[in-house]
């Protein structure tokens, strides 16, 4: 598909926008998307991370000149991820992690790190601890959440839950 | 169990009942997996995605009944469109997924809660629905299925970026949690754009009935999560019940309150012209179809109409897409003719005026 604006270059950022109810499509090119402000609200295929790494790619545009090696498992190169906006393979995320880091905080709320469930199998000693102050910090957060609800029934089940843990 | 014994009834998370369900059609959650030691899926080879379709197909048959009951899987590269289109009207596989090419399925349980998708975006796809919201039990049912999936398959995880994905947008947990809402009054009114706005603000996306890029046809609106790292599966789930939903449906509460007391010749024109038009139309589209009954689930759960279960509507709106009309109908129908039929459907469903 061809960029709506310039009918040149391969239209990759595809929008939704939502005005009075009714819903725009637009189909861009990277260049052309990165000069729209304003956009809507629903949002469509791989455009999160395109708009990333435009903006990503224009702050940072001393970036580009600098080599970053390919994935040695799945031959994946940083510019060809650009393209796309999909990685090639688990490696990736070790090569390109210095690349990857600023436009995965900048998706997931400032987020850098995984803090939710692990898997059981192969599971490196100490992250049981780990997870388990999270689950700590997240009783606190919800007996918060219950007694502002007003749910006095859930607040004090999960009252009880701190305590046992707590004795632990 | 085969895909066409779906085809003439509703699943078991559209029986619309459930906490909620004046207002919440389903809850749905969704996790992304990659099998380790594999590419992910651009970057595979006709081979290398073979080997990974039989590899997760395996695991998935082997588990069985510890996946979903009576578990079953569609070869979607055999299959035929219209087998693929149904199940997109469905909800057990993606539109991408239906379109995509080479190896991939999808192992669906069957009462349809549970579905599995395989070579999607992501190796694997897993997906529990459930009737209203009920986030905390399909949470529950698709961490249990994670689990056994995990006894026999390496999952492609890294203690800093958590569960590996495709699409970075999706790493760390690897959890999308959606809720249908049916929120009629709010578009009514036209308070819908704060709803928009509200969502936008919380990082959340709103879609319409088929997921990504799909219209909000009939009122319908899926709201999902976009952040999947960084929070613990259970906050972002308990975000959903205590402060997302309660909120949204406060404005679609109030919304309804204003019509009933202040606009309720708007609100039966609407919801009268609704059932006027399901009853007597010879020519029906799908648009119509949803948009009508719409108006006529609003009416029902405001007490204004009373002879049309909440079922019925629900199935309506399911069988009357083109792919199951043309399934019942076991024939290709286009045009008029399948207006026709979708027409003939729905009066015997609600009769005749
Ligand atoms: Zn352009
Ligand atoms: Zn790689």
């Amino acid at each position: 598909m061809k960029c709506e604006n310039c009918n040149n270059s391969q239209a990759t950022v595809h929008l939704t926008e939502i005005k009075a109810g009714k819903k725009i499509e637009k189909h861009l090119c990277e260049a052309c998307a990165s000069q729209i402000e304003g956009i809507g609200a629903a949002v469509k295929g791989h455009q999160p991370i395109n708009e990333l790494l435009t903006n990503f790619v224009m702050a940072h545009s001393g970036l580009a000149k600098e080599q970053v090696a390919n994935c040695e498992d799945c031959g994946m190169s940083w510019a060809e991820f650009r393209q796309s906006g999909l990685l090639g393979c688990a490696n990736d995320y070790k090569v390109f992690e210095r690349e990857l880091a600023p436009l995965i905080q900048r998706a997931h709320e400032g987020a850098t790190h995984h803090i939710g469930k692990v898997p059981s199998r192969g599971q490196p000693v100490g992250v049981p601890a780990r997870r388990r102050t999270v689950d700590m910090d997240r009783l606190r957060k919800d007996l918060a959440r219950a007694v502002e609800a007003e749910d006095y029934e859930r607040a004090a089940k999960i009252r009880d839950q701190i305590r046992l843990a707590d004795q632990e | 169990m085969k895909l066409s014994d779906l085809a003439t009834r509703a699943g078991e998370w559209l029986r619309g009942d459930g906490p909620l369900s004046e207002i919440v059609i389903s809850s749905r959650i969704r996790l992304a997996r990659n099998v380790a030691g594999h590419n992910f899926l651009s970057r595979c080879t006709r081979a290398q995605r073979n080997t990974v379709e039989h590899k997760t197909r395996a695991a998935i048959l082997a588990a069985g009944d510890l996946v979903a009951k009576n578990l079953f899987y569609v070869d979607l590269a055999d299959a035929p469109e219209i087998d693929r289109q149904l199940l997109v009207e469905r909800h057990l596989i993606s539109k991408p997924h239906a379109q995509a090419e080479g190896s991939r399925g999808v192992a669906v349980g069957e009462d349809e809660s549970v579905s599995i998708m395989v070579n999607e975006e992501d190796h694997l796809r897993l997906q529990v629905l459930r009737s209203g919201l009920q986030l905390e039990e399909a949470w529950e049912l698709i961490n249990k299925i994670d689990d056994t999936l995990e006894r026999t398959l390496d999952f492609a995880f890294n203690p800093r970026f958590g569960y590996l994905t495709a699409c970075p947008t999706n790493v760390g947990t690897g959890i999308r949690v959606s809720v249908m809402l049916h929120l009629p009054a709010l578009k009514l009114t036209g308070d819908i754009e704060r709803v928009f706005r509200a969502a936008k603000d919380m990082r959340l996306a709103v879609r319409g009935l088929y997921g990504e890029g799909t219209e909000a046809t009939g009122d319908f609106y899926q709201i999902s999560n976009q952040t999947t790292l960084g929070k613990v599966e259970e906050d972002i789930i308990q975000d959903f019940k205590h402060v997302v939903i309660p909120k949204i449906i406060d404005y679609e509460h109030h919304a309804r309150r204003t019509l009933l007391s202040e606009r309720t010749a708007v609100l039966d024109d609407k919801v009268f012209r609704a059932v006027g038009l399901l009853r007597s139309a010879r020519l029906l589209t799908s648009e119509e179809v949803l948009s009508a009954l719409s108006h006529l689930r609003l009416g029902m759960n405001l007490g204004r109409i009373k002879d049309i279960q909440v079922r019925t509507i629900n199935e309506i709106l399911l069988l009357t897409q083109p792919a199951h009309l043309q399934k019942m109908l076991a024939k290709k129908v286009e045009g008029d003719a399948r207006r026709s039929a979708r027409a003939d459907f729905v009066r015997q469903k609600l009769g005749s005026a």
